[in-house]
């Protein structure tokens, strides 16, 4: 499989990321380079192999739904870039 | 001899009997530090007045005879992307240059409870994806065996700092070598613990399923008094193991007499440079001459590693990276349209070349029509490399090759080339991917530049790793050799 100029521009978009044309050639290039090794694993009949999302032999880990203490707001509004009223300010949402 | 000489071992000892006072040992970190970062490079901040201030409380401790902890009064280097509350942790990212976490990672709570000083934050690859230091948005820590050259990484800032002796021990963090690798290029001891031994509550996540940290340190005692430290299971973490935590300095005790040792034939091909090759079989002969015995093994599906681990690793770290969106905290793009365009120039502004790179790639990976394709078939690629794992250790209780194919190469001489800048990573990518643990020791120099000996385990088998690691290191000279700087 290939990636064009086109799925590159689709794809910076899902990923929220503005690119430049310089950019977007690199990444066409760069990611085509990347995807064309990717290949090598089909030279693997996995049809019958179990995918591994993480090594460990667990499971869901539940505990009891308890209150219990958290970060107190101030502390969290600490980092905010933009704060109102113990709130994160963001720009309007619906015109 | 400095107190920057002193294992730690040496350093409690001279604490507890008052022959090296807490302040002594932190003036002499920031003293070695101020006369070398200039050329290494590797602290974006540094915790100075902070740390004085914690040495003299020390002092006063360890003068009242108080009850301390086991690392009590020693200064150590965090790297930047395990946060520590109230110091400015930025992952080596424009997008995180103002941010000051409220509260601390679990083993940045773990070194405070051990007595730990925090020096400072240490650089690396912004949010830890790269294998040199060039990554940062910061800075580029130079090797202290040769400065042309890159540290490694991405814990680059980390191994430095260790090897050019400004700091008794630092940690790291290690997804696919990032413990290991710079480790090994600076000639130091680096150990990535098995998934799951160490909370990651408070890494700031790349790939949840690999990510986990390790000490980087001079020795491989060293290693294991760390490791102590740092162990233990936290809620925090869902995928922190339940596991009894040994007594892994009790554990250097013993032989290696019997033991039986699996060489990967993959990891001595042609690829591998024919110096650091050398240095791992004359490696093999000191485990011969201390008893052990070793045979070659096949881990057949190495070569398919890397490409398993770039999708896997870039699929995980774009969901992970979607949360710096410029909303909660770090950098937020000036002038806005609305909401959305927010989130495109924040991001867009603070992510440098290869994470987006990175995002960019996980982001295909997982799309619609391209996730079977890639994302799930590197799934089950993960177990047949696990499987390798799995039947090699029925046989032999350790693995052993070299940690990376080269010795450290020069600054920008792959940086324009991603793929050949991955294939660095080809010998401690599989270890990652089956999650088993493994240490990188110093056997030998190549044309000035330290080889690395990967020792590789059985998963929560920390112990016999770290026992083969101390007793080489016994046998040899090599982790005694320092840079000039």
């Amino acid at each position: 499989m290939s990636i064009n100029l086109h799925d590159v521009e689709h794809v910076a978009k899902l990923a929220r990321l503005l690119l430049t044309d310089e950019e977007k050639e690199r990444y066409t290039d760069q990611l085509n380079a990347i995807l064309k090794y990717a290949d090598k694993l089909n030279e693997l009949n996995t049809d019958d192999v179990q995918p591994t999302t993480h090594v460990l032999p667990i499971r869901n880990v539940m505990r009891e739904d308890e209150v219990r203490p958290s970060l107190d707001r101030e502390h969290v509004m600490k980092n905010a870039p933009e704060e109102e009223d113990g709130q994160f300010r963001v720009p309007a949402v619906l015109e | 001899m400095t107190p920057l000489d002193y294992t730690l071992a040496e350093l409690k000892q001279q604490l507890s009997a008052r022959t090296l006072s807490a302040t002594e040992l932190t003036d002499a970190v920031f003293a070695r530090i101020a006369a070398t970062d200039g050329t290494v490079q590797a602290f974006l901040t540094l915790n100075e007045e902070q740390a004085r201030a914690e040495a003299h409380r020390y002092d006063d401790k360890y003068v009242q005879g108080e009850g301390l902890g086991a690392l009590a009064g020693i200064p150590a280097g965090i790297k930047d992307n395990i946060i520590t509350e109230g110091l400015r942790t930025t992952c080596a990212s424009r997008f995180l240059d103002n941010f000051v976490p409220v509260h601390d990672a679990f083993v940045s709570r773990k070194l405070k409870e051990a007595g730990v000083i925090t020096a400072g934050k240490l650089n690396m690859d912004e949010f830890a994806m790269g294998g040199s230091n060039e990554n940062s948005a910061y800075q580029v820590t130079r090797n202290p065996w040769d400065v042309e050259r890159v540290p490694g990484g991405s814990s680059g800032g980390s191994a430095a700092a260790v090897a050019a002796g400004q700091v008794p021990f630092s940690l790291g963090s290690d997804t696919g070598g990032s413990i290991r690798q710079p480790a090994s290029y600076c000639g130091i001891v680096g150990l990535k613990p098995t998934y799951g031994l160490i909370s990651r509550f408070g890494l700031v996540a790349f790939a949840s399923s690999l990510d986990q940290i390790g000490p980087l340190t001079r020795t491989v005692e060293d290693s294991a008094h760390v490791l102590q430290a740092i162990a233990g299971h936290d809620t925090m973490d869902s995928t922190s193991a339940n596991v009894d935590i040994p007594d892994y300095a009790a554990a250097l005790q013993g032989d290696v007499r019997g033991l039986r040792i699996g060489v990967p034939k993959e990891y001595m091909s042609e690829g591998v440079d024919p110096k650091v090759k050398q240095a791992v079989l004359d490696a093999l002969q000191t485990f011969e001459s201390l008893g052990a015995t070793w045979e070659e093994v096949s881990l057949p599906h190495t070569e398919y590693a890397v490409a398993a681990y770039y999708l896997l690793a870039s699929s995980e770290a774009s969901s992970n990276l979607s949360r710096f969106d410029g909303v909660r905290y770090g950098v937020r793009a000036e002038n806005p349209d609305n909401l959305i365009d927010l989130y495109f120039k924040s991001r867009s502004e603070g992510f440098g070349s290869e994470v987006k790179r990175r995002i960019m790639l996980g982001t295909y990976a997982l799309s619609s029509g391209y996730y079977d394709a890639y994302y799930l078939k590197a799934q089950k690629v993960r177990t047949l490399i696990k499987q390798d794992f799995d039947q090699a250790f029925q046989k032999y209780d350790l693995l052993i090759g070299p940690t990376a194919p080269t010795t450290a190469f020069k600054i920008g001489e792959q940086i324009n080339n991603p793929l050949q800048m991955y294939m660095n990573d080809i010998l401690t990518i599989p270890v990652s991917l089956a999650g088993v643990p493994a240490i990188s020791v110093p056997c030998g120099m190549a044309d000035g530049l330290p080889v690395g000996l990967q020792i590789i385990g059985k998963p929560f088998d920390e112990s016999a790793v770290l026992r083969a690691a101390h007793l080489f290191e016994q046998a040899t000279e090599h982790h005694k050799l320092r840079p000039q700087l």
